[in-house]
């Protein structure tokens, strides 16, 4: 009866490689300087290994290394970038431009901004996710200081057009900030290709710790600058006080060196898995639906609406031993379901029946198989129960029934 | 958040799924909730026409596992049930016995509504004949 445990959810957070654990280990106790103690060997130590990891996340998107800032994850950067800059240029102008599909940690910092007296568009995005260019260019005015959008998304693993809209920037000359939360480490990105100014990312998404994040800023053409929001010791050029997280960014760069070398046979991996999980849900069950754009998209996400079948309810036939996440309201105190499905344009019915599934480096083909048979006999049971279910194979329009809302 | 022994029994092994003939005029069906908010209940119970106890109950839910378990255990406590006892279930009394946490009480709700809109829909379509 004991099932082998099976995680599905990489886009919440990754395991951390034991490798990167391994790389990390020596920076609590053998290595436990401070890398801003300049005067000992202690300090040298810890500032060398900090060296070294700017290096290696700055190989893996092809930047500078002075160009990386670290934090304390993508949250924190996401906030550095859009606050900073709103301060930073508040002479140029006020107005930020972003999407209604991120991340909440770019949402609530530009709701932040606005009761700063800035003035931000969040533009809806298209039927498949992709944000619509033109509607993009007309957006951006005057007083447009900044253009912010996420290069993945964390729900629907949708690729954005980060070059067209870096393109776009440049023409208007307006700054673009990205959260890449969920693309760095599993697919090849280079902010300086795309015109892209600012970039967020964070360490426990590509199989390093969790606590560490990174704020990549163009230095030249246009060289950027951003508003501290931490003051303290001036660490980070100082744009970001605070001791630094030695071990912590130790293992980023190990992280960032590892996808560097693993990440193209890792993708071409993840897909094969992806989409055999995708094609045998869609084989064995009516009603199946993929959200998102499948062709734009990262290579180890699938968002799925399993129609009729309510999302949190499905995931406790199988939740004693695979873990996912669902659209459902009823995983989140809120009662209301994703708002990105719902920017997607799916009804809340549809919303409500999704599961995101978000397969990782350590996930195997058996476990691949596992899901798909315990999903396939999830939602059956599932529909065996569900009345709506029931009205829909007997030809009922559900769209007609005078529902009590509650 | 883990949930009670008693709740995932009612999941996994739902009681008296299914449906009785909503024609019938001893068979008072409810049906509440909307798709749009995730959960549908429709709950049924028929009426034994001498001795007026709900003989039998069925239901189908559309919903997240406290929906399910509480319609779940609606039909079981309905059964053997007079409509005046059934009138009386109140919703606390299925939060206490699957130890719903507080984000699933209008689950409780949902399936008190249910009860009540069955006995509403029996006692319709019988008051209607005495009049007749």
């Amino acid at each position: 009866m004991d099932k082998k445990l099976i995680y599905l959810d990489n886009n919440a957070t990754t395991p951390t490689d034991p490798r990167v654990v391994e790389a990390m280990l020596p920076y609590f106790n053998q290595f436990h300087g401070n890398a801003a103690s300049r005067n000992h060997p202690f300090g040298w130590k810890a500032e060398e290994g900090v060296d070294e990891a700017r290096q290696q996340i700055a190989e893996l998107i092809q930047v500078d290394p002075r160009e990386i800032i670290f934090t304390s994850g993508a949250t924190e950067s996401d906030n550095l970038a859009l606050k900073g800059v709103f301060e930073m240029y508040s002479r140029k102008g006020n107005h930020i431009i972003t999407l209604k599909t991120e991340h909440k940690a770019v949402l609530d910092s530009c709701k932040k901004i606005e009761k700063m007296g800035g003035e931000v568009t969040y533009l809806d995005v298209m039927d498949d996710g992709l944000v619509d260019l033109e509607a993009l260019e007309a957006a951006i005015k005057e007083n447009t200081i900044l253009v912010s959008i996420m290069y993945a998304n964390n729900e629907t693993g949708v690729i954005q057009p980060m070059k067209e809209i870096g393109e776009i920037c440049a023409r208007k000359g307006v700054l673009f900030m990205s959260d890449a939360t969920q693309a760095v480490g599993k697919i090849p990105v280079h902010p300086k290709e795309l015109g892209i100014h600012l970039m967020a990312f964070t360490g426990h998404k590509m199989y390093g710790p969790k606590g560490v994040g990174v704020l990549y800023v163009n230095r030249k053409n246009p060289r950027v600058k951003v508003t501290a929001q931490i003051d303290g010791g001036g660490h980070e050029r100082g744009m970001r006080s605070g001791t630094l997280n030695v071990p912590g960014i130790v293992g980023m760069g190990k992280a960032a060196k590892l996808a560097r070398l693993e990440m193209e046979e890792e993708a071409k991996r993840l897909s094969q898995l992806r989409d055999k999980l995708e094609s045998s849900l869609m084989n064995n069950l009516e009603e199946v639906y993929v959200n998102g754009n499948r062709d734009h998209r990262m290579p180890h996400v699938s968002n799925i609406s399993f129609k009729h079948v309510e999302g949190e309810g499905l995931m406790m036939t199988f939740n004693q031993n695979i873990g996912v996440s669902s659209g459902s309201a009823c995983t989140s105190a809120s009662l209301e379901p994703s708002y990105v499905l719902i920017a997607l344009g799916l009804g809340d019915d549809l919303a409500h029946s999704s599961i995101r599934f978000s397969l990782g480096r350590f996930t195997t083909e058996e476990e691949i198989d596992q899901t798909i048979e315990q999903v396939t006999n999830g939602v059956n049971h599932m529909r065996d129960l569900s009345p709506i279910w029931e009205m829909y194979k007997e030809g009922i329009d559900l769209d007609a029934v005078e529902w009590s809302e509650h | 958040m883990a949930y009670s022994e008693k709740l995932l029994d009612h999941f996994k092994q739902p009681r008296n799924v299914g449906s009785l003939d909503k024609d019938s005029k001893n068979v008072g069906t409810g049906l509440v909730g909307a798709p749009e908010c995730g959960d549908v209940m429709r709950l049924q119970i028929e009426v034994d026409e001498e001795s007026k106890i709900i003989k039998d109950a069925k239901f189908k839910t559309f919903g997240c596992g406290s929906a399910i378990a509480s319609s779940s255990l609606a039909t079981e406590w309905l059964k053997g049930k007079t409509i005046d006892e059934a009138m009386s279930i109140d919703n606390m009394d299925i939060v206490e016995e699957l130890a719903l946490p507080p984000v699933k009480i209008h689950c409780s709700v949902l399936a008190e509504d249910a009860i009540k809109s069955a006995i509403a829909d029996y006692q319709e379509k019988n008051s209607n004949q005495e009049a007749l």
